[in-house]
């Protein structure tokens, strides 16, 4: 574990807190939906940054993917209101 | 949902068979590589969602039924546990490895040393991660199909 190892996994996370506050500041609910699914393959990268590459496999298919699927179909079913 | 543009069903047509070889990769070799039934299954679901995305909820939910999915859902839950006692008959121990060792079906010893990963070894837990792997394609997809199927029809359930 050098220094390179420290640059990288800092930025990694710092990228993650950024996706992550995004995904809370957006009214649009999409783009909201896209910065979560952002943040979770960010967060599969620090899983295999930690020497984990199960739970990055794991996080990239059900967190980036399938919770991305569900979220936006349900998006679909609901009415946009833009004048609140 | 309904169908999308005939771009996005080339790309989808393109990309499902790698994402599908890609997660029964991970399945097939859960017991030499990171992953296994439920990440493979995962991998495997997320690119039928890209089909159910592309081709719309009612083209996939003619053609595929939600009961039949049960139903596989729960054959995977029924090998599992068959297997587990299985070792129980064969082994004298609950999820005993059986097959390990036997030189028959995965039962090859795997050589000692820096080698090349052998498919052929395991024991049960290659039939294992099957079976998980069926159970979480059938149950995650299943969940995926329905919801996108009652969101675009009122009249639904």
């Amino acid at each position: 574990m050098g220094i390179e190892f420290l640059i990288i996994n800092t930025l990694v996370i710092l990228l993650l807190i950024i996706a992550s506050i995004v995904t809370v500041l957006l009214r649009d609910l999409l783009a909201a939906t896209v910065a979560l699914a952002a943040m979770s393959l960010l967060l599969s990268l620090e899983f295999f940054l930690l020497q984990a590459p199960d739970v990055a496999i794991a996080q990239a298919g059900v967190g980036a993917c399938l919770t991305t699927a569900i979220i936006i179909i349900a998006i679909r079913g609901t009415k946009r209101m833009e004048d609140e | 949902m309904s169908e999308m543009t005939k771009i996005v069903k080339t790309t989808a047509n393109i990309l499902f068979p790698f994402t599908m070889i890609f997660g029964l990769y991970v399945i097939a070799h859960g017991h030499l590589t990171p992953g296994g039934g439920f990440q493979g299954g995962a991998i495997v679901v997320s690119g039928c969602a890209l089909l159910l995305v592309a081709y719309g909820s009612s083209w996939v939910f003619d053609r595929i039924k939600d009961k039949r999915l049960a139903a596989f859902e729960s054959l995977g839950a029924i090998g599992f546990i068959t297997i587990a006692f299985l070792g129980l008959m064969f082994s004298a121990v609950f999820f005993g490895n059986f097959l390990a060792g036997s030189g028959s079906l995965f039962g090859t010893t795997p050589a000692t040393g820096s080698t090349l990963a052998d498919f052929n070894t395991g024991g049960v837990l290659p039939l294992m991660n099957f079976a998980v792997g069926v159970k979480v394609i059938a149950g995650l997809f299943v969940i995926v199909l329905v919801m996108a199927y009652a969101s675009s029809t009122k009249e639904w359930g």
